[in-house]
């Protein structure tokens, strides 16, 4: 077990820019020299206008974007990580075991069925199949989603359905570290409400999380603190 | 028996090279893969993907360079060091070799039961009882009509025959497989079946897996990490989303922009 005031998220002087090689080689300056710790049981919302880079430095933090400056260090088995230098199986084990991130849109294989969709990063985890069942069955009664829509595939979801599948494939896992873009932006007050619940029942079970939420009622029920990421514009 | 280490790489590859002629269809590839990881290899056509695969499963001899293989009998060995015997013996235990075109894998003239059964018997079982029982239990873990187990595969459809020839493949418990295009000539639907299956088979069997695929969409929903190639070099190498959605290279990206996203 690692001490308390060592933060879950460690990030140190980053940097991200992207370099469009097919448009001249155009570079888009996002950010530089973002440092940010995020402890447990804390919720830090990154906040800034459209454009600014908060899902792109949210991205970083889970590996999904390359920065090109600084580090971000995530404690995995009591250890730091460096999520921007680590071997590709090393992030995968991080990203199976500690850290869970909820994307703006659901990305799945077509044609699986929901329940199967839920369960899927339980059996990664080598939990079997009744236990798994039983917990994904558990999360979607949560969210509040019709148990007539589990063995259809999403497909042809509400979008509020769909991002509540996708809240339910990472919130039916306890991860210590969890990212989230915008996962109520879809979803109407009552569904908001069910969301806001769960991340702050994962916020008092000790996870440290980092989110972008549009919704200024959401962002006063569940943020312990703000981090304006249009301070850190880099320059073009 | 040597013992192999779990944790260490159970494909190993150095700066290897081939040239047909003058013609370099692979330049310096150098990579490791671990067990349960999923390779993907992308690129245009003509940009070496399969002689890679032909060189990396014993197929065909690299011009230089080194293919490092931790079989359990050899231990972590370069397998164009071993002979010819040694080589074969390991492809046939411990690799599987799924091809593009199911006829290219399967043996059309003996039923889809006897197609599953014989990798088991050239690894020396001989039971007919456990066999059939094997048998029956990969046509059904591949979702095929355990009625149909008498059958010659031409009576099969496409997606059929691809789901035989991957029992076919597995049966025998590889460590590793290779598959060139494996879901190429299917409908859609079928596709998506099939790439869940494989997904499924794969964690479940603890296997490595290199997929040769030129279709983005099953590069990014079955493997962990991509392997980018473009006229025989390999332009980016990293985690699959991190290649598709950050891409580095000129290549990757026009590739990438290419694709309408899923
Ligand atoms: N994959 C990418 N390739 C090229 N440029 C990108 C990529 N992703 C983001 N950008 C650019 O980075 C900048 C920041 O985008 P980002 O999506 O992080 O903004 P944001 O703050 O999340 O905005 P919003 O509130 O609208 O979601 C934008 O200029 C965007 O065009
Ligand atoms: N046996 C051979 N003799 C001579 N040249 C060959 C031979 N096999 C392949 N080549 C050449 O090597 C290059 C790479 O071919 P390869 O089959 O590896 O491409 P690929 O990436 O698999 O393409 P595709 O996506 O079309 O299957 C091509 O230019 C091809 O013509
Ligand atoms: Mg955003
Ligand atoms: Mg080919």
């Amino acid at each position: 077990m690692h001490q308390n005031d060592q933060p879950a998220i460690r990030i140190t002087g980053l940097g991200k820019s992207f370099t469009l090689h097919n448009q001249g080689a155009a570079v888009v300056p996002v950010f530089a020299d973002v440092s940010l710790e995020v402890r447990s049981g804390e919720c830090v919302v990154l906040a800034g206008a459209s454009g600014m880079g908060k899902s792109t430095l949210l991205r970083s933090i889970y590996a999904n974007y390359l920065p090109c400056a600084g580090s971000v260090e995530i404690s995995h088995d009591s250890q730091f990580v460096d999520i921007t230098r680590a071997p590709p199986h090393l992030v995968l084990d991080v990203r199976r075991r500690t850290m869970g991130y909820v994307s703006q849109f659901l990305r799945v294989i077509p044609r699986i069925p929901t329940l199967a969709l839920v369960m899927e990063p339980l059996l990664e985890n080598g939990v079997d199949a009744a236990e798994a069942r039983e917990r994904a069955e558990t999360i979607l009664t949560k969210l509040n989603l019709p148990s007539t829509l589990w063995q259809l595939p999403p497909a042809t979801f509400s979008g509020g359905e769909q991002q509540r599948v996708n809240i339910a494939r990472v919130m039916v896992r306890e991860y210590p570290v969890l990212l989230l873009d915008e996962p109520t932006a879809s979803l109407d007050a009552a569904n908001r409400g069910t969301v806001v619940a769960l991340m702050n029942e994962a916020r008092a079970r000790g996870t440290a999380m980092v989110g972008i939420f549009h919704d200024e009622i959401v962002r006063e029920q569940v943020a312990t603190r703000l981090f304006d990421v249009a301070r850190h514009r880099a320059a073009a | 028996m040597t013992q192999v280490q779990s944790d260490g790489p159970l494909l190993s590859v150095k700066s290897l090279h081939h040239y047909f002629g003058p013609l370099a269809a692979c330049r310096n590839v150098s990579f490791e893969l671990r067990r349960g990881e999923i390779l993907g290899i992308v690129g245009e056509s003509g940009s070496g993907k399969t002689t890679l695969l032909r060189c990396l499963s014993g197929q065909l001899a690299p011009t230089s360079g080194e293919v490092l293989f931790a079989s359990r009998r050899h231990g972590l060995t370069d397998i164009f060091a071993l002979s010819e015997q040694d080589r074969r013996r390991i492809s046939r235990e411990e690799w599987g070799y799924v091809h593009q075109n199911p006829r290219d894998g399967l043996r059309m003239r003996v039923s889809g039961g006897a197609n599953v059964a014989e990798p088991m018997m050239m690894n020396g079982t001989r039971h007919y009882g456990q066999m059939r029982a094997l048998s029956l239990d990969w046509f059904a873990r591949v979702e095929l009509d355990t009625a149909r187990i008498d059958n010659k595969p031409r009576t099969f459809s496409g997606g059929m025959q691809q789901r035989l020839q991957i029992a076919r493949n597995l049966i025998h418990g590889p460590s590793l497989v290779f598959m060139d295009e494996p879901t190429g000539g299917l409908d859609v639907s079928v596709q998506a079946r099939l790439l869940d299956l494989m997904r499924a088979l794969v964690r479940d069997m603890g296997l490595a897996a290199i997929i040769v695929t030129h279709d983005i969409g099953v590069a990014r929903l079955l493997a962990d990490r991509l392997l980018v190639m473009k006229s025989g070099d390999v332009v980016e190498h990293g985690l699959t989303d991190q290649v598709l959605d950050d891409p580095q290279h000129g290549y990757t990206q026009l590739l990438v922009s290419s694709v309408l996203q899923i």
